[in-house]
């Protein structure tokens, strides 16, 4: 499986090409240009495999046609609400080809090594079987893993409810070491390298499918994030397999970029990755409900919140995935446009963790031509709420907690929260009480400066957008 | 051979967090289906081992190895294009 000097050099560029695309992604100005400059990167890779390698030019062609028939359809359909189950979808697309791409070069594995053994290069065979192992162990554990992520995205039936084995965290331990015996297995006994691999893989699926099953659906960023960067690492795996360095480049690459995206949401939520995988959120100590609200929440009714929206000089709007649900963005989209014309500033905050994946927000009021110099990170947009007139919570909830910041024995306490509270008035759209995802109550709703606004996300701003038109 | 190999997955990783660390929360989504797609990238692997003559399980292995990566690149790359060119400056 060598491949051309040509190849090779093309295989390099490509390489570069993915390096200078990514980086176009730093600011959206470049970034269309950069998916592009990425995109060349891949196109001439599958050229110059097309042009060097020989195969079976059936399946290359059915394979390559019904690929792109079902890529393009779901990227041309999906709606933006939906983004966190495509990406879903996408990272164990990617693993499932990795272990794929495994399961074949074990079924010939045998031949190989010994290839490899009588043309003196025995590391080199070593090589291969031990990135076998790894890859089709980092690739079912994504593919399945996602599938499931995606199940819960999707809020398919048999989802629905998180459920966990008795002794889970050992079941899984026993499973994984399984998985790493089988693969060691594999390495010394190349001769049953097709079984060992099919039952590793088997239960390395089974693995993927308990590790996601019981994470609740704020905890999906980190998931989605750490699934991604699996995605990559599993590519990487494969290029140790084939020996090529741009799919090892590649992959690291793509592995780095989903660490750090799980390091930034798992900080967001002040826990650690072991905490999302393995722990949960502790309902004790908290506060009851009653306790924190007794007849302290204030209800307001959409015409005195037009009152103030009217009279604001800043408005910064705190969208939580309550919006996305709601599908309320085009009318924020009406709200904002509205205001801004008005004379009033209005601006987004957004914080990590909001929503079902990094940047679901984002994505959502780009769909609406909010434009982006309007959306802020949660470290631009704290120090302002002092100097804010309104702050417009919509769907969120244990990201806007004081309790957070003030109370230690809180089961949020450290997580970094959107100052909301520091606002002259905090009006927040929330259909109940009912607590977030952490289950604890939110103080916030009883402070003097807040106004609840009982309602449906969607009709609520539209509600809104009537109040201030008449105000 | 293994070692050279080793070497380039760590340098690539440490230009990888260089790179990624300066991509703005704004862009978080897109940076994943687009880092999404380029993990696509597993289908050079999947072309090279769809050999001439596979057999029926090599065959069907690398029939899907293909299809799924492919979903994966264009997918990845299309939807990526999609998002990016909604966000737009005031103006």
């Amino acid at each position: 499986m060598q491949s051309s000097p040509i190849a090779n050099a093309i295989y390099l560029l490509a390489a570069l090409l993915f390096i200078w695309g990514i980086r176009g992604l730093t600011h959206p100005r470049t970034a269309v240009r950069g998916n592009l400059i990425s995109a060349l990167g891949m196109l001439l890779a599958i050229a110059a495999t097309l042009y060097w390698a020989q195969f079976n030019w059936w399946i290359v062609i059915a394979g390559l046609a019904v690929g792109t028939i079902v890529g393009v359809v779901l990227a041309v359909r999906i709606e933006m609400t939906a983004m966190p189950q495509m990406v879903a979808l996408l990272n164990g697309f990617g693993g499932g080809a990795s272990t794929l791409v495994a399961w074949i070069a074990a079924l010939t594995a045998l031949a190989d090594f010994n290839a490899a053994e009588s043309a003196g290069n025995v590391a080199e065979g070593y090589q291969a079987l031990i990135a076998i192992s790894l890859s089709g162990l980092i690739g079912a554990v994504t593919f399945w893993g996602s599938m499931v992520a995606f199940g819960k995205l999707q809020e398919l039936k048999m989802f629905r409810k998180e459920w966990s084995l008795p002794a889970q965290q050992l079941i899984n331990a026993a499973l994984l070491a399984a998985c790493l015996a089988l693969g060691a297995m594999l390495v010394i006994w190349p001769s049953w390298a097709g079984l060992l691999y099919f039952a590793m893989a088997l239960l390395a699926s089974v693995l993927g499918v308990l590790l996601v099953n019981r994470i609740g659906g704020a905890d999906m960023p980190v998931v989605i994030s750490l699934l991604n960067s699996y995605s990559g690492l599993a590519a990487a795996t494969t290029g140790f397999v084939i020996s090529n360095n741009m799919l090892i480049i590649t992959g690291a690459l793509v592995g780095a970029s989903g660490i750090i995206l799980t390091k930034i949401m798992c900080d967001a939520m002040n826990r650690s990755l072991a905490n999302v995988l393995f722990g949960g959120i502790e309902a004790a100590k908290a506060a009851s409900a009653d306790q924190v609200y007794g007849g302290k929440v204030k209800s307001a009714t959409a015409d005195e919140v037009g009152m103030l929206l009217a009279d604001a000089r800043r408005v910064i709007v705190v969208p939580g995935y309550g919006m996305a649900v709601s599908q309320a963005q085009h009318a924020v989209r009406d709200l904002y446009a509205l205001l801004e014309e008005r004379g009033t500033q209005v601006l987004f905050a957004v914080h990590p963790v909001a929503g079902r994946m990094p940047g679901h927000m984002n994505v959502l009021l780009a769909e609406v031509d909010i434009p982006y110099d309007r959306m802020l990170s949660m470290e631009e947009a704290n120090p302002l709420f002092q100097e804010t007139d309104v702050a417009l919570v919509i769907g969120a909830n244990d990201v806007v907690n004081p309790d957070a910041r003030e109370n230690p024995s809180s089961p949020i306490a450290g997580m970094p929260i959107l100052d909301v509270d520091k606002a002259r008035t905090v009006v927040v759209i929330k259909r109940s009480l009912s607590p977030g995802f952490a289950g604890i109550p939110n103080p916030l709703f009883a402070a003097d400066n807040c106004l609840m606004y009982f309602a449906d996300g969607k009709k609520a701003v539209l509600d809104l957008v009537g109040a201030v038109k008449a105000a | 051979m293994f070692i050279m190999l080793l070497t380039v997955f760590v340098l690539a990783i440490f230009v990888g967090f260089e790179i990624i660390t300066k991509v703005p929360p704004t862009l978080h989504t897109p940076l994943m289906s687009g880092s999404n797609a380029i993990s696509g990238i597993t289908i050079v692997g999947a072309l090279i081992v769809a050999h001439e003559h596979p057999g029926w399980l090599g065959g069907t292995l690398a029939f899907f190895a293909v299809t799924l990566a492919t979903i994966n690149v264009v997918g990845g790359y299309l939807v990526t294009h999609r998002m990016l060119g909604m966000f737009k400056r005031k103006g």
